[in-house]
């Protein structure tokens, strides 16, 4: 090889890279001022993963949601730092008798980001819209098949069943009868209400399957909503997400002007940039870190528990034995919950009673914890001819949920203490999405640990999820004789319309629960931080870690 | 197509190969001296302060995991340091009477685990090793002695899986296991150790078919199988076993990465240093020597092994006696 | 040589329907799947089997294979479910890619002139305290792992030190115009110097904790040659002839022992990418390395098809280019 050839063929490179820097011309604003008005600054938040979109409709996962909260609302809200719902673009509500019409009254000072009008009109537009799904639609609308039950094609099975405009700013909704769930359930962030003039042009609806995934339209991209901050920009080769102040906002200002969301998926990671002052706040602190962090001049804003962490059984499995209650109380007792929850779980963790927290209606305060008595588990599982059973006990690897921080943790000390009394585990491990979740819902385990968070401030949101669809649970009550009992139960408890006797009603439900049935052991409800660093101001946590950041406020600056 | 002996340099795991052709001609008893060349290599050997260094921590660490059941302070389950843990304000209980260096974030033992995990990392690398060996031993044998097409499919198989990054290649055998337990990081590791193995062999095995003594026997009349196992195979081990104990510490690594990544025992209640450097994470910043003394285990372990193994490559390379 | 070269790259085609194939069938075997990524734990058997009948995952294996590939030859290779949901999963890879260019290019630069004077060094000096504190170091590079090596790095140069950001590609707030995606090479296009710079230093740790493998590699692989090459006879008879230390280093030693060493070079841009994806995750560093842990992570199977089929051609190319550079610097070999 010769030199002057490889000469001639550096020479063409740097001709190459020469051309092509004539052609990119810097498309900088000449003024310089990148962002950032002078009266307030700029709230950088660690968000772990990035959002899947823009349109909370179609949206599953709380990293798309607390970005599209800080830009929507809807017709109920929640009251900061509570789990209760409170007036939001609907400054009243009222249902008929039997809690089957439901009139809306809404502000008359609202605009969407696209300066449209919103008005009764653009609500039952929005409902009109979410319910009237093409098939892909319908699988990805996750929320609303969830809590609707079904769509525009199945009408007769669906909660929501009409919507009217009967006046500019009254909204009649009808749907199929009453629930503990109405109107609570129009604070979830996929019920939001966004602009049809905006969703009619960016063909919100045009979701489509393609081959194994969805490809979502424009809009999805572009969203419009009412709230304190407006879409800036998805920077995806950085991993930023902007929000700007919405300055035509009909409530109080944001705070600050810009809203920044940087997708920094390692924990450690995000530690390190808060203490490096590049981030003003993460979510989910690791619990070990929480003493650090503070004595750093940090604030970890705690939130109220509003989830609950169990040990499910599969009673309808391949361990006869778990059909026993007798042997269920065993293992109950057999759980050393206090130490668990003193040594394992982050501070302000309380053993649970029940499978729901207490602050949601229908909390039955007069039930006791199971005490720890080994003694007492040895006892019952020789009275039930189980002493040795084996178990096959399985628990999630790669997840961090807000109700079990370290599920490997939880795990080993809830083993040592079922080894303790002569069970035999047979240990069984899966990654969250790599077949845990699977193996749980197709009941390939004899017991399992896992949990819930609260949507919204419901206990059929809880109780429900678990124990209300009777031929499809990871409980297996189906196989036991009174799980067609309790499901019909949770219903019609569900469907009663006076709220004090809902309440009671539920309440004895949850006794049953936990003395007759015992279905699944409730281990504990654990609460979860996030943390802001020095200058930041007005954080308010949320027990639904639904924080909304229009009351943040960061001194200095960024 | 070509033929296998060329020294063509053609497809992407050419450079590996390349070495380890060389060290399989290298390190080739072929001449009856044998004996006085390893006589010579021990001679060199003892006044190696490179491989007294390196067998001298192997030894220790082979011993100290032979015998760490009895001298563990600490059963490696028992917690307890379990009541002082707090998850803020004692994350990882500290260093005091009776627990040398603390215990983790279950109260356990710290000291007691380390010594324990010294077992599984041990056994899994050795193990491996071993499978590996005798997977490579089997492959290049045939493929030496055989020759012609076996041969051939043999060197493509082992130069696909040459070409592609071990780890990539253990994580993916890892992965598919439906119950993963130590033995899939063994089958693992094994598996990307075999081709390394085979190559080897069958290269030394290659050089020994026109070697005198070889061609003196078949003379005699001895049968086929006889040169195989009483000649060839024999003579051609010498380099097998100096690329076996560097394999051992490349293995050590890999196990504790696959374990590392959670594609272990499912059972975390055993100790690992793989898998304890992974359950550090969550503590790198409070108590980052959770993850540090595992961390340390490992290089010097694999340390060990690594001076171990260049000491004895140079002292049965005929080049390097001047 | 051209006939070497074409009679590769079709090599190449073959290798990449095959492999295209195992990885089909790999990503299925896996337990779990992209359904329970979605639904989480509000999911049941029956909103699994709708979602599943949604996104034809209910279908057999080669029904499933065959419409993927009928889709891949029109050049659609499905959309991302989780990575960037709704997206064409070669452009998610496109998008990533340069990112993870510029990372790799410097991180492999850094192994590159920090191994080989090194190995060079060590090979001269053998059984120095030089060289044995060279090869304990260079296993201590390849023995830590990826989080603990960025964490220190993190640690002492980004908190403690406040020399450079913790991580991430691009300061918060930098209006920096986009060319190439490769930040640095944008900002000296543009003439954007302090974007350009400010790129540059957010690069800087990632591509360290990247690079000590390869360093280790290339470090211990250069020792290796050069120690052969100072055996042979012609360096011999170079000495003995009175040639200058210098001349035989030059024209003997290194371009002899820069054979092994190329081909290393070649091999360990495969392994870059596996250590891209820790590298990349620790620093938030959006390139491929991030999206294929990400896609790993919450099954998204177009996605990680793409990933893997493209890393798999970029490795057989970048082996062939080796394999050029081999013919140029030995002539002794031909490539037929």
């Amino acid at each position: 090889m010769s030199r002057t050839r490889s000469v001639a063929a550096w020479t063409t490179a740097v001709l190459a890279a020469a051309t092509l820097a004539g052609c990119a011309e810097s498309q900088r604003d000449d003024d310089g001022s990148s962002g950032g008005g002078e009266d307030s600054g700029t709230f950088v938040f660690g968000a772990a993963g990035a959002p899947e979109m823009f349109d909370p409709f179609y949206a599953t996962d709380g990293e798309t949601f607390r970005v599209t909260r800080q830009m929507f609302e809807g017709l109920v809200g929640i009251e900061p730092g509570t789990a209760e719902v409170v007036p939001e673009l609907a400054t009243s509500w009222e249902p008929n008798e039997d809690g089957t019409e439901w009139t809306f009254e809404l502000r008359d000072d609202v605009k969407f980001h696209d300066g449209t009008d919103f008005n009764a009109e653009a609500v039952c537009a929005n409902f009109e819209r979410m319910f009237d799904q093409n098939e892909a639609g319908q699988t990805a609308g996750e929320y609303w098949g969830y809590v609707m039950g079904a769509f525009k094609n199945d009408a007769a099975n669906s909660l929501y069943q009409g919507c009217e405009a009967t006046g500019d700013y009254e909204a009649v909704v009808t749907i199929s009868g009453p629930t503990s769930g109405f109107p609570t359930m129009l604070s979830l962030a996929s019920l939001s209400m966004q602009s049809p003039t905006a969703m009619e042009e960016g063909d919100a609806n045009g979701i489509a399957a393609e081959g194994e995934g969805f490809s979502f339209p424009d809009y999805a991209d572009n969203p419009v909503g009412t709230g304190p901050f407006t879409f800036g920009e998805y920077d995806e080769a950085n991993g930023t997400i902007t929000l700007e102040r919405n300055d035509d906002y009909y409530g109080e200002q944001a705070g600050v002007s810009e809203l920044v969301f940087r997708v920094i998926p390692d924990e450690s990671t995000r530690r390190q940039e808060l203490e490096a002052g590049s981030i003003n706040g993460y979510d989910l602190p690791n619990p070990v870190d929480w003493q650090g962090l503070e004595d750093d001049g940090n604030s970890v804003e705690i939130r109220d528990a509003f989830n609950i962490l169990y040990l499910g059984f599969n009673l309808d499995g391949a361990n006869p034995q778990l059909k026993d209650p007798k042997v269920r109380q065993a293992l109950y007792h057999a759980l050393n919950r206090d130490q668990l929850v003193q040594t394992q779980l982050p501070e302000g963790a309380t053993v649970a009673t029940q499978f729901m927290p207490d602050t949601v209606s229908g909390y039955n305060t007069d039930l006791q914890p199971y005490e720890y008595d080994p003694e007492e588990a040895k006892r019952l599982l020789a009275e039930a001819g189980a002493e040795g059973m084996e178990l096959t006990f399985a628990y999630p690897t790669e997840v961090s949920r807000p109700y079990m921080p370290d599920p490997e943790k939880i795990y080993e000390a809830l083993r040592t203490d079922l080894e303790a009394v002569g069970v035999k585990v047979n240990v069984k491990t899966a990654s969250w999405n790599g077949g845990y979740l699977d193996n749980v819902t197709a009941g390939r385990y004899d017991a399992y640990i896992l949990g819930w968070t609260g949507d919204y401030d419901s206990p059929f949101n809880f109780i429900g999820t678990f124990f209300g669809n009777l031929k499809e649970n990871d409980f297996g009550t189906k196989g036991m004789p009174w799980g067609k009992q309790l499901a019909d139960d949770l219903k019609a408890a569900d469907a009663i319309v006076d709220e004090g006797e809902r309440a009671a009603a539920f309440e004895e439900i949850n006794g049953q629960i936990m003395e007759e049935y015992l279905p699944g052991l409730p281990i504990s409800h654990s609460p979860p931080a996030l943390v802001v660093g020095p200058g930041v101001d007005g954080v308010v946590p949320s027990p639904l870690t639904a924080e909304e950041f229009d009351s943040v406020t960061v001194e200095g600056g960024q | 197509m070509t033929d296998p002996t060329s020294p063509q340099r053609r497809s992407y795991g050419s450079l590996r190969k390349d070495r380890i052709d060389q060290l399989a001609t290298a390190g080739t008893v072929t001449e009856e001296p044998g004996v006085s060349l390893i006589r010579s290599a021990w001679h060199r050997l003892r006044r190696n302060p490179v491989f007294l260094i390196g067998a001298g921590i192997t030894l220790l660490f082979v011993v100290l995991a032979a015998i760490a059941p009895w001298v563990a302070p600490w059963d490696v389950t028992a917690t307890p340091l379990l009541d002082k843990v707090r998850p803020q304000s004692n994350p990882v209980p500290g260093p005091e009477a009776g627990h040398l260096l603390g215990a983790d974030d279950r109260g356990r033992d710290l000291f007691s685990r380390l010594l324990v995990g010294s077992r599984q990392t041990l056994v899994v690398g050795v193990v491996a090793t071993l499978f590996g060996l005798l997977g490579g031993l089997t492959l290049g044998t045939v493929a030496g002695a055989i020759g012609g097409w076996v041969d051939s499919l043999v060197m493509r198989i082992v130069d696909v899986m040459l070409s592609i990054p071990s780890l990539l290649l253990a994580f993916t055998v890892a992965s598919l296991a439906r119950n993963p337990s130590q033995w899939t990081l063994v089958i693992a590791i094994a598996i990307i150790q075999v081709p390394i193995f085979a190559r080897l062999l069958r290269g030394s095995m290659l050089a020994q078919r026109g070697s005198d003594h070889v061609l003196a026997a078949r003379s005699l009349g001895v049968r086929p199988g006889a040169i195989v196992f009483r000649h060839m195979l024999p003579n051609s081990l010498g380099p097998v076993i100096v690329q076996a104990t560097l394999s051992l510490a490349v293995a050590i690594i890999d196990a504790a990465a696959l374990s590392f990544l959670g594609l272990g025992n499912p059972d975390q209640r055993q100790p690992e240093w793989g898998q304890m450097l992974g359950r550090a994470q969550p503590f790198i910043t409070e108590a980052p020597h959770l993850a540090f003394y595992p961390a340390g285990c490992i290089i010097v372990v694999a340390l060990g092994f690594t001076l171990m193994g260049e000491s004895l490559r140079e002292a049965l390379d005929p080049k390097s006696r001047r | 040589m051209i006939r070497f070269v074409v009679r590769r790259l079709l090599q190449m085609c073959l290798v990449v329907l095959v492999l295209s194939m195992l990885v089909f069938a790999w990503l299925r075997s896996l337990p779990g799947g992209p359904v329970s990524a979605m639904l989480g734990e509000r999911q049941t058997e029956e909103r699994r089997a709708a979602l599943e009948a949604a996104l034809g995952l209910d279908q057999p294996l080669p029904v499933q294979y065959l419409k993927f590939l009928e889709r891949a030859v029109q050049g659609n290779f499905g959309v991302s479910t989780k990575v960037l949901p709704g997206e064409d999963a070669f452009q998610v890879f496109l998008d990533r890619l340069p990112a993870t260019v510029e990372l790799s290019f410097l991180a492999m630069l850094l192994a590159i002139v920090l191994g080989i004077p090194l190995g060079y060094l060590a090979a001269r000096r053998r059984g120095s305290l030089t060289d044995t504190g060279a090869v304990i170091f260079s296993l201590v590079g390849v023995a830590v792992p990826v989080f603990f090596t960025a964490f220190l790095l993190k640690y002492f140069f980004a908190v403690e030190w406040n020399l450079l950001p913790v991580s991430g590609r691009q300061s918060t707030g930098l209006d920096a115009t986009r060319v190439t995606g490769m930040f640095v090479l944008d900002g000296v296009l543009t003439r954007e110097w302090d974007a350009a710079w400010d790129a540059l230093k957010h690069l800087i740790l990632p591509s360290l904790a990247l690079a000590t493998i390869p360093f280790a590699v290339i470090f211990r692989i250069t020792r290796a040659a050069v120690l052969d090459v100072l055996d042979e006879d012609y360096v011999r008879t170079a000495e003995a002839k009175g040639l200058t230390a210098r001349v035989i280093r030059a024209r003997h030693v290194l371009r002899n022992a820069m054979l092994p060493v190329v081909t290393t070079i070649g091999l360990q841009v495969g392994g870059l990418l596996a250590g891209a994806v820790l590298t990349e995750t620790v620093f938030s560093f959006r390139g491929v390395g991030d999206a294929l842990a990400t896609a790993f992570r919450e099954k998204d199977y177009p996605v990680l098809q793409v990933l893997i089929m493209a890393a798999a051609v970029i490795y057989v190319l970048v082996n062939l280019l080796v394999d050029v550079a081999y013919a140029i610097i030995d002539p002794r070999i031909r490539t037929r």
